[in-house]
């Protein structure tokens, strides 16, 4: 019996998120269609569908670009990011230098300093890397420093008492109950990544859904700048919902998870 | 083996804090003999729990001496088994390697460890729950695989920083029981922090009654009761006499009035 209504349950909820989806394209449709708004202005998701579905190879090309700039930046902020962490939550030095460092650097809006990477770097992916690097890096340091102080004193009482060294107390103790933490600054990570990517095209680019964006924008062509936001948006979700799913597998024993997988 | 298993000579712990020092612990002197069962018992506050912790080596005595096996402790001693109040099962090990960590810290053999491991779960009623997570157990499940890990590598000493506080009055029932028959079988030196007065006459050898400001030993009390206690020996007249004696003690030091007598049922 439980089992019938969670399904129902569940099924009930997947209705209700695809109603209000489709629900907003009805009504966006059919309101162009009724009030004949200027095409430039805004066009009608079907417009937005058959122009992607002209040349979608094009659009995934540009995609890729964007995303795997956004990747890189992630990847290279995720391991740079956690290996601070555990340097600032083990030397003083660390911690006045390093962190202080990243507090004043993070109160610069690091968008400010795209053209900056563009100089250093050139037009290509490089920059996008350094920059969507950059502007993840915080969310991952902050969180992981959080959560390799967040530890129950009394475990680091009872690493202390059976004998543990630092590292083992590190290795253990630490960076396990970082996990979920470290997990919630990689999910606002990947889509400040994301940014990152879109705001170096911006500046400076030959390819990518932020140059598409740009050069539609330049001729008026709406309807590829809704293309290429709708592509944004679906990658991005797509890229979220990755670092969930990476968390579900790293850590199944932590109360947010706990049973999903069982359910 | 040396004569005495923990030794205490005018120990003293003070902290300073922002206004006048708090004196925590003053003139502590002791003996515990190996393999006896001793607890130390008082009110909150009285430093019954940072007298533990300096045995432990977990924090420093400010004056005296504490020696444990003839040593004097500037560290955790490696012959040492510890079961604080909250359980401290890390959620994600499964209850087996839970009780294993202290064999993986101290790198000791495993398949040893795993035998012992095996038995003390036998020992403790929890043999199919091997693979089982933390968060899947009751407290009191939770607290007998605490006190597995603490038992693995066959520790001569047990401290307890009151296992059972957080239990509910059955479950610690059943755990005063099981934690004798353990205790009966490995002969090791328990030293088991309490407020609960049954609860310390229940257990002990010996009773340690402190008193707070400063935290003190004000008397020690032999329970000679045979061994194994069934519970219902809570109902006889030495042991009320005892409880009677030790609740005088407190409310001698007007620690307990009126409707705080209720605190130790």
């Amino acid at each position: 019996m439980g089992g019938i209504i969670a399904m129902t349950n569940e099924w009930m909820h997947r209705l209700r998120v695809w109603g209000v989806l489709i629900g907003f394209f009805a009504l966006w449709q059919f309101g162009v269609m009724a009030f004949h708004p200027p095409a430039y202005l805004l066009p009608t998701p079907s417009a937005i569908v058959t122009e992607f579905l002209d040349d979608p190879l094009w659009y995934l090309n540009h995609s890729m670009i964007t995303v795997g700039a956004t990747l890189a930046g992630f990847a290279f902020a995720l391991v740079i990011g956690a290996l601070a962490a555990v340097g600032i939550v083990f030397s003083r030095l660390l911690e006045s230098t390093l962190f202080t460092l990243l507090v004043t650097l993070n109160s610069v809006p690091k968008i400010a300093l795209a053209p900056l990477f563009i100089i250093w770097m050139g037009t290509g992916a490089a920059s996008k890397i350094a920059i969507s690097f950059l502007i993840a890096l915080f969310a991952i340091v902050v969180d992981a420093v959080l959560g390799l102080r967040s530890v129950d004193p009394d475990a680091v009482d009872l690493f202390a008492a059976m004998g543990g060294t630092r590292l083992q107390t590190l290795w253990r103790l630490r960076m396990p109950n970082a996990l979920p933490y470290l997990f919630s600054g990689m999910k606002v990570a990947i889509s400040l990544a994301l940014v990152g990517a879109i705001a170096g095209e911006f500046v400076a680019s030959e390819q990518g859904l932020g140059h598409v964006i740009l050069q539609a924008e330049g001729s008026f062509e709406t309807t590829r700048v809704f293309v290429a936001i709708v592509l944004l948006g679906l990658f991005g979700t797509l890229l979220f919902y990755a670092v969930e799913w990476a968390e579900q597998l790293a850590c199944p024993w932590h109360v947010s998870i706990r049973g999903k997988g069982r359910a | 083996m040396t004569a005495t298993a923990v030794a205490l000579r005018d120990v003293a712990k003070t902290y300073a804090g922002k206004g006048a020092p708090f004196q925590a612990l003053a003139n502590v002197s002791l003996d515990i003999a190996p393999g006896s069962f001793v607890s130390l018992l008082g009110p909150s506050g009285c430093g019954k729990s940072t007298l533990l912790r300096c045995i432990a080596g977990l924090d420093h005595p400010t004056g005296g001496a504490i020696e444990v096996d003839g040593g004097p402790v500037n560290a955790p001693p490696p012959g040492m088994g510890i079961v604080f109040q909250r359980d401290v099962l890390l959620d994600w090990l499964t209850v087996i390697r839970n009780i294993l960590l202290p064999a993986e810290i101290r790198r000791s053999d495993i398949d040893v460890a795993k035998r012992r491991a095996a038995e003390l779960l036998n020992l403790i009623g929890l043999e199919g729950f091997e693979h089982r997570h933390p968060w899947e157990l009751s407290g009191g499940m939770r607290q007998r695989v605490a006190i597995c890990r603490a038992l693995l590598l066959d520790p001569s000493l047990l401290l307890m920083d009151e296992p059972f506080g957080a239990l509910d009055a059955m479950t610690r029932d059943e755990l005063n029981l099981e934690l004798q028959r353990l205790w009966l079988q490995t002969g090791q030196t328990v030293v088991f922090v309490t407020h609960s007065i049954p609860e310390a006459v229940f257990l002990s050898d010996r009773i340690v009654v402190m008193s707070r400001s400063p935290g003190r030993v004000v008397e020690v009390i032999d329970i000679d009761l045979p061994r194994p206690r069934p519970l219902s020996v809570r109902e006889s007249p030495v042991f009320g006499a005892h409880v009677a004696h030790i609740r005088g003690i407190f409310e001698g030091f007007g620690m307990l009035r009126g409707r705080h007598n209720r605190d130790d049922e």
